[in-house]
């Protein structure tokens, strides 16, 4: 039975309004501009684009703001807003291979043909926090090096002319991709879907997934084959137009993870492959994504299921973070109705216990003490 | 097609590549400078909607989705009956209403050399000079490895 009980308005609009109050903070401290945070703050932008599934920097900007920089709650406001615009239709595959690239690094190749570029990386810094930074001090302009623009093929293409690695993943010929925004999810599910799921879900569970594959659950044997980071062009088919219309340009991140694979008894020794693609400047989301993509491959490549990274139902199903803190955080909502019950059907429970000649723990006590 | 017609497609598709690419802002100061008229009937929008960015497995192989982007769209009529669209990234109405005017005036072969002289050459001109130092500040960070030599002989 539900029973409908009002009250609370009051208390929640006092409560809305005191959250506005402390999102604001001390009023001497000037408020944050949106381009602040667009600028200072742009790789919890990227996150929050990333996993919102919304390329919009000024949006995911205010999102932040508007959930006092909780990162979770950013990404639900920001998926709840899409849900409010028309869509115009589906971008053409973007071309990673011809990306104005800010960031390219290889583990694999020392000397590939347009260079290692570290870019602006945390890697190798000493990870000791500054001080000068909380003075506010100015910062030098980055140098410059006057060189020749150089084409950047992608690894997997160097590697393919080996011979030694699968090919970039094909599907069936008349396939149109799957879009989880459109369907409801159903297992098993194809790995154009699937890499639409990773590359929304939740840095923190993908990044804990494949550091389990790492440490032996479902060991793969990774390399990344490469990271590059920069922007690539999009382009819209329109009716109006006899050409694909450019819209701009996107920042993403590519992670080509290859895999010593043994050979099994449906494909032959060889180096196999995890792909991540994700929004922004997110290179320890998109290594997550692409060591998942590749333990979600096992049953594909007649690998034995045997952890928990291999599971797809279970890793897809709880990726989305917005799904997750929604069933999570909906258990402090009143329960009072479904509590009452339970608390009687327990009551219940405990005097049949006792009926029965079982004496409670309380009891015990009790005479333990007498 | 004949080659002129190609040719025309080709460029046009660079002027709205262009205009798409910059700023709202830059947009708005060049055309005050330039004199070119705005006076259009809006047909459509500007409106702000959504469209899906598509990916392809391993770089290059089957297409997946990856995310959605905000998409603001416009279509005029000139007075002289020119219909221009723009489709660009971003919620900025004015920007993809004048970059609509802009795809339009393009169209009249009267205006086509003003559009592309006062608007798109120096638009086009701002984001090669960004483009061109994002670029030589990256190449800053290449490693350029070297091999030590070890032991005496």
């Amino acid at each position: 039975m539900y029973v409908a009980v009002k009250g609370g308005e009051t208390a929640i609009a006092n409560a809305h309004s005191l959250l506005a109050d402390r999102r604001r903070g001390d009023r001497s401290v000037p408020a944050l501009r949106l381009d602040q945070i667009v600028e200072q703050l742009a790789l919890g932008v990227d996150r929050v684009m990333s996993e919102g599934s919304l390329y919009d920097r000024e949006l995911a900007a205010l999102a932040i703001v508007q959930a006092r920089g909780d990162m979770i709650e950013a990404i639900f406001l920001v998926r709840a807003y899409r849900t409010t615009l028309p869509r115009f239709g589906y971008t053409r595959a973007i071309d990673t291979g011809a990306m104005r690239v800010e960031r390219r690094v290889s583990a694999t190749y020392k000397d590939l043909p347009g260079g290692q570029l570290l870019g602006p990386t945390f890697d190798y810094t000493h990870r000791l926090l500054d001080p000068e930074l909380a003075a506010g001090a100015d910062v030098a302009e980055p140098l410059q090096r006057e060189t020749e623009a150089q084409a950047m093929p992608r690894v997997s293409a160097i590697l393919a002319r080996e011979g030694l690695i699968e090919p970039d993943g094909e599907m069936p010929g008349d396939r149109v991709p799957g879009d989880i925004t459109r369907e409801p999810l159903e297992f098993p599910m194809a790995r154009d879907i699937r890499l639409q799921a990773l590359s929304r879900g939740d840095e923190g569970f993908l990044l804990a997934l494949g550091y389990s594959t790492q440490r032996g659950y479902a060991r793969n044997h990774p390399f990344v084959g490469e990271i590059r980071i920069g922007e690539v062009e999009l382009e819209l088919d329109v009716p109006e137009l006899p050409f694909a219309v450019p819209l701009g340009t996107v920042r993403v991140t590519e992670c080509q993870m290859v895999n010593q694979f043994k050979g099994s008894a449906k494909a032959p020794p060889q180096f196999t492959r995890g792909y991540g693609l994700v929004f922004g400047q997110s290179e320890r989301k998109a290594m997550a994504m692409a060591l998942c993509d590749r333990a979600l491959r096992a049953t594909e490549l007649g690998e034995d299921v045997v952890a928990a990274a291999q599971d797809e139902e279970f890793v897809i199903s709880h990726s989305d973070n917005v799904q997750a803190t929604g069933f999570v955080e909906h258990l402090k909502l009143p329960h009072y109705v479904d509590f009452q019950a339970e608390l009687d059907l327990v009551r219940r429970m405990r005097a049949e216990y006792e009926a029965r000649g079982n004496p409670t723990k309380i009891d015990e006590k009790r005479e333990a003490a007498e | 097609m004949r080659g002129q017609e190609a040719r025309d497609q080709a460029q046009r598709k660079v002027a709205m590549a262009t205009l798409a690419q910059s700023s709202g802002d830059d947009i708005a100061r060049l055309w005050d400078e330039s004199g070119l008229p705005s006076e259009a009937e809006l047909l459509r929008g500007p409106e702000t909607g959504l469209v899906t960015l598509r990916g392809r497995i391993g770089g290059g192989g089957a297409p997946f989705n990856v995310g959605e982007a905000t998409v603001t769209r416009a279509t005029v009529r000139l007075p002289t009956g020119q219909i221009g669209h723009c489709y660009a990234l971003g919620r900025d109405r004015q920007k993809a209403k004048l970059a609509a005017i802009a795809d339009a005036l393009w169209q009249d072969p009267a205006r086509r050399n003003e559009v592309e002289t006062r608007l798109i050459a120096p638009l086009q001109a701002a984001l090669a000079t960004a483009q061109e130092k994002r670029r030589a500040e990256t190449a800053a960070t290449k490693v350029d490895f070297f091999t030590m030599v070890r032991g005496e002989d």
